[in-house]
């Protein structure tokens, strides 16, 4: 084997999240230098990294090229999700400077901790190969466990990072399972030759069939840990809750883009022929649809039953993934499958704007021991913030989907994906599951307006934590009022193996 | 894509918007009048607009105009696209004008003093103004439905934060029974506009008469069925039809005066005309074929609506039942599927809308006044206020059907088309003359106890006399009222061409298909 050169190893293409792993050891040295009264500086080089990294994304928006030896590919796919993953770092850097020091735990390592996941984020879009989705997979969790527990002396936090690492360990040790079985199979890591081989496969039959199935839902297991879908969300709902607030936003987002990024690239690039049997679809779409409509529905029903904000807010992420995985699901049809992983990325950006947004709402009337986050907590919100319970509002609405909003852009593509590639048993558990979603989203609004109450003060409501709050609302109506804006973005999206070299 | 310039459709349209937009930048407390008078200004221009859009419009045309068409978002076929022909104008004319009136109501009204916030209150009332505008209007399927989930917030809030004491289980009631229905027919509009490949309707019409486009149809659970139902469902629920109606009494009783009378007057209109406006002219077969099915389900509704409305004792719930009844004349009127019945429908969309409006609007003085609902409360108010009796006797004989007033014009068109319909024919038309017989049970049962007897109250003796402005609605509702009844042709002429080019692209398909049921 030849040692590649460095033009061979394409390193531009990788800046975006090369850069943004570099910055984090840049970050950590700075911090230890910087005065003790000078720290919350670490915070700012950190957002300038994000924002850095950011207009190299957008530079290179529409480029598909091939670094690192073929491992690590830059398309319009991995830009748009580098895109979304980005600005939800920089929503959580304005959400967490205040709150981190308001709560006592104010570390400069946690900046460096919140690049090196968004780095791995970034390099989980962009993986081209089995061993580098799982480089990246560790990249991106392996900083949240420490994230997670970071409120250290509370233990509840403490319970959250553990349950997380125990969790997130099982699922990596599936991933490798599987990924050491389709190599089995296949011979190869790489996705396209792995595509390349799987149609000799499924024709033949055989010992290798096997092991490629039994791979392929080993890493359908461990990918459906990091974006909790049932029934591998039981971590969940005691993770969001016990992980500092900021955080709790950035997993909500982060993680699942990461999850579905990977799980998008190995189910469609890599797998989309395994079938068996005399049907043309693969096997893997069954698997995914039933693991969807389980996910719509125990997240929306479990979710009325929550009290504590933040957890309700966990079920409706687990809700949020079973909408997305119904696009996976469709991305199996071969005629809708980037129409499908389009449909995927705007409901990704839409559902970022809109969570974190809420989150910030969370935070703001959350108090610094933690406490303060029921849904009691909300009643007379709109008297004594009315601005603050308006934006609440509007995020709420976004979630359950009603037009003019993010989230009907996000349910909308997703359903149309869906109805194009004949999934309508799916795509009416999807709808109706949207309605029960509607009754806790309104609960919501109910305590804010139509309860009459005191109302909180709202005091983490910080100017920082305003500007993300803004930001998200922002990003809310824009994209429902103007979805062409996202649609440009994901034109050139492409995910079929038709790059196969 | 053809592009186009700005149409006057689309400035009336978003008149409203404009004065919302004005409203947020007033201060509640300081600027109270302004926003009062900021409402009703941009209310009253919007109805003007209307006005020039009826003097321009050319009833002998059936097609669209004032069309307006951008692109919104052209990767999948959907675009702002409105117009309005005679159906949409008469529908813009009562909601334009029902909203003067629900504007002026709440001028006069409490709810403000016990739960104040009347600038957000006012906001939505423009919003839904907006919105229930562009229901009407909204020629894309996917405008169309934006629109019509919008209409769902405002009304929400209404009926939550300024409703009666149950106000929250009726707001949350009325929220989640709509979004039920309208997000299924968002499945249905998915699957229309991915196989037309757009989501005009007026071009997804054009493709299935000419036969580029085929809903598969061959019998009551086929394709073109589930569509059609899947539509139906969402219409139904707004209607409502029973059996979908149960979210409407709770809605109607703990909605402010106001809320009433726009969902009343507006907001089960959408319903019917949804019904007329897509379900028939995209789903011609299916349409017939259930004809009969929604059409039994109005007559039920006729007369169970006029049934439990006798047994109410408030009388908010009396006339919120008294709704499903007259709504359900509207189906029989749509489903007999020829002109008589269609321009019926038409007709008594528009004079529900404003007989009912008008009741709720009584209903809401009174309230305002004595602070109960209850039917037993009253008696002999002829005698306390006889001026407001007298207009009150106008309206009740409306809603029953009085010959020379416009509820009698609509139901015997209705009526007529029944009797002579193809699909629905002589049994229902009996049965619905039961309902208008009912109907003049319990509306005198009504007037009776409230207006009628002894002033032997004490509490009902001294009451409020009526403000310039209840005189004023009041009056209004009145004119219409006889202007309608007296001089119908003039309504029907404006609708006669649209109803009728729909009614031809569905007895297009109808013979084969009433031989293909048999």
């Amino acid at each position: 084997m030849t040692t590649p050169t460095l033009s061979e190893l394409n390193i531009g293409a990788t800046l975006p999240a090369v850069l943004l792993a570099v910055g984090t050891i840049f970050l950590l040295m700075v911090d230890i230098f910087l005065p003790k009264e000078r720290r919350h500086l670490t915070a700012w080089l950190a957002l300038a990294g994000v924002g850095i990294s950011f207009v190299l994304t957008l530079a290179n928006f529409k480029n598909q090229s091939y670094a690192l030896a073929d491992m690590f590919v830059a398309d319009p796919f991995s830009s748009f999700m580098n895109m979304i993953v980005l600005i939800s770092t920089a929503l959580t850097v304005l959400l967490g400077i205040d709150y981190m020091r308001r709560t006592g735990i104010a570390r400069g390592e946690f900046w460096s901790l919140l690049l090196l996941s968004t780095s791995g984020v970034m390099f989980m879009a962009s993986a081209n190969d089995l061993i580098v989705v799982f480089i990246a997979l560790e990249l991106l969790s392996i900083p949240l466990y420490v994230m997670a527990a970071f409120r250290s002396n509370n233990a509840k936090s403490e319970e959250a990072g553990m349950k997380y690492f125990i969790l997130g360990a099982f699922s990596s040790a599936f991933f490798v399972y599987g990924a050491a079985l389709i190599y089995g199979a296949t011979g190869t890591t790489n996705l396209p030759e792995i595509f390349t081989a799987v149609a000799g496969i499924t024709s033949t039959g055989g010992a290798s069939l096997a092991y490629l199935l039994v791979g392929a839902g080993l890493i359908i297991v461990a990918l459906g840990f990091k974006v909790a879908v049932v029934p591998f969300h039981m971590w969940t709902p005691d993770v969001y809750e016990g992980a500092p607030t900021p955080v709790t936003a950035f997993m909500s987002v982060g993680a699942k883009i990461g999850g579905f990024a990977a799980l998008l690239r190995v189910l469609v690039t890599a797998l989309p022929a395994l079938a068996a049997g005399q049907s043309p679809d693969p096997v893997w779409q069954n698997t995914v649809m039933i693991i969807a409509a389980l996910t719509m529905i125990v997240g929306n029903f479990v979710a009325v039953s929550q009290s504590n904000l933040k957890r309700m807010l966990a079920y409706s992420s687990i809700a949020h993934a079973g909408y997305i995985l119904m696009a996976v699901a469709a991305a199996g049809n071969p005629l809708q499958s980037d129409a499908a992983a389009k449909a995927a990325l705007v409901y990704l950006l839409s559902y970022a704007f809109t969570n974190i947004g809420a989150f910030a709402v969370v935070l703001a009337i959350e108090k610094n021991d933690g406490s303060g986050i029921e849904l009691s907590n909300l009643i007379g919100l709109a008297r004594s913030k009315p601005i603050l319970a308006a934006m609440m509002a509007v995020f709420m609405l976004s979630l359950t989907g009603i037009p003019l909003t993010a989230g009907f852009t996000g349910k909308w593509f997703i359903f149309q994906s869906a109805i194009s590639a004949n999934l309508f048993p799916l795509a009416i558990i999807g709808v109706l599951t949207s309605v029960v979603s509607a009754f806790y989203y309104m609960r919501v609004v109910v305590n804010m307006y139509l309860t009459d109450g005191a109302g909180d003060p709202a005091e983490g409501a910080t100017p920082y934590v305003n500007w993300a709050v803004y930001a998200s609302f922002a990003g809310v109506v824009v994209l429902g009022l103007f979805p062409i804006l996202a649609v440009n973005l994901t034109d050139a999206v492409t995910l079929v193996a038709l790059n196969v070299r | 894509m053809e592009m186009s310039g700005l149409s006057l459709l689309t400035v009336t349209l978003f008149l409203p918007m404009v004065g919302l937009t004005i409203l947020m930048f007033l201060n509640e407390e300081k600027q109270r009048n302004a926003i009062r008078w900021t409402t009703l200004g941009f209310s009253i221009a919007t109805f003007l607009m209307t006005l020039v859009l009826w003097s321009l419009h050319d009833p002998a045309n059936p097609g669209l105009q004032f069309v307006q068409r951008n692109d919104w978002l052209p990767t999948f076929g959907v675009s702002y696209y409105v117009g309005m022909d005679g159906l949409s104008l008469i529908l813009l004319l009562l909601t334009t004008f029902i909203m003067i009136l629900a504007v002026l109501s709440s001028f006069t009204s409490h709810i403000f003093e016990e739960r104040g916030r009347e600038k957000l209150y006012y906001m939505f009332m423009l919003l839904l103004e907006w919105a229930m505008m562009g229901v009407f209007v909204a020629q894309d399927l996917v405008i169309f439905y934006i629109f019509w989930e919008v209409t769902l917030v405002p009304m929400y809030f209404l009926v939550g934060i300024w409703g009666g004491d149950n106000r929250v289980y009726a707001a949350v009631k009325f929220f989640l029974y709509t979004m039920a229905g309208s997000i299924l027919m968002l499945l249905a509009v998915l699957y229309v506009g991915g196989n037309a490949q757009t989501f005009a309707v007026p071009e997804i019409v054009a493709q299935i008469q000419s036969g580029a486009l085929v809903l598969p149809f061959d019998g009551l659970f086929s394709t073109q069925s589930f569509l059609f139902l899947g539509f139906l469902i969402a219409f139904a629920i707004k209607v409502p039809i029973f059996p979908f109606h149960s979210w409407l009494p709770d809605a109607h009783v703990q909605a402010p005066t106001a809320g009433s009378v726009i969902l009343a007057g507006v907001l089960l209109k959408m319903g019917t005309y949804g019904i007329i406006r897509f379900c028939l002219p995209m789903f011609p077969e299916a349409s017939v074929a259930w004809a009969p099915f929604v059409g039994t389900l109005g007559v039920i509704g006729i007369i169970y609506g006029a049934w439990v409305s006798y047994a109410q004792k408030d009388i908010k719930k009396l006339v919120a039942y008294s709704s499903v009844s007259h709504m359900g004349f509207v189906v029989i009127g749509i489903f007999s599927l020829n002109a008589a019945g269609m321009q019926g429908a038409v007709l008594q969309m528009v004079n529900h809308g404003i007989s009912t409006g008008g009741l709720f609007l009584l209903v809401g003085m009174l309230y305002e006044r004595r602070h109960t609902k209850d039917i037993n409360a009253y008696g002999g108010i002829w005698k306390a206020l006889p001026f407001f009796g007298a207009l009150s006797l106008i309206i009740t004989l409306s809603s029953m059907g009085l010959p020379g007033l416009n509820g009698f014009v609509g139901e015997f068109t209705i009526l007529l088309g029944t009797f002579g319909s193809q699909t629905l024919g002589f049994t229902f038309a009996l049965f619905s003359t039961l309902g208008v017989i009912l109907a003049a049970i319990y509306m005198l049962y009504m007037f009776q106890k409230v207006f009628l007897g002894e002033l032997d109250k004490e509490e009902n003796k001294h009451l409020h006399p009526m403000a310039w402005s209840e005189i004023t609605v009041l009056v209004t509702v009145v004119v219409l009222i006889f202007w309608i009844g007296v001089q119908p042709s003039m309504w029907f002429h404006m609708v006669d061409a649209s109803t009728k080019s729909i009614i031809d692209g569905v007895a297009h398909f109808a013979p084969q298909i009433t031989a293909m049921l048999k």
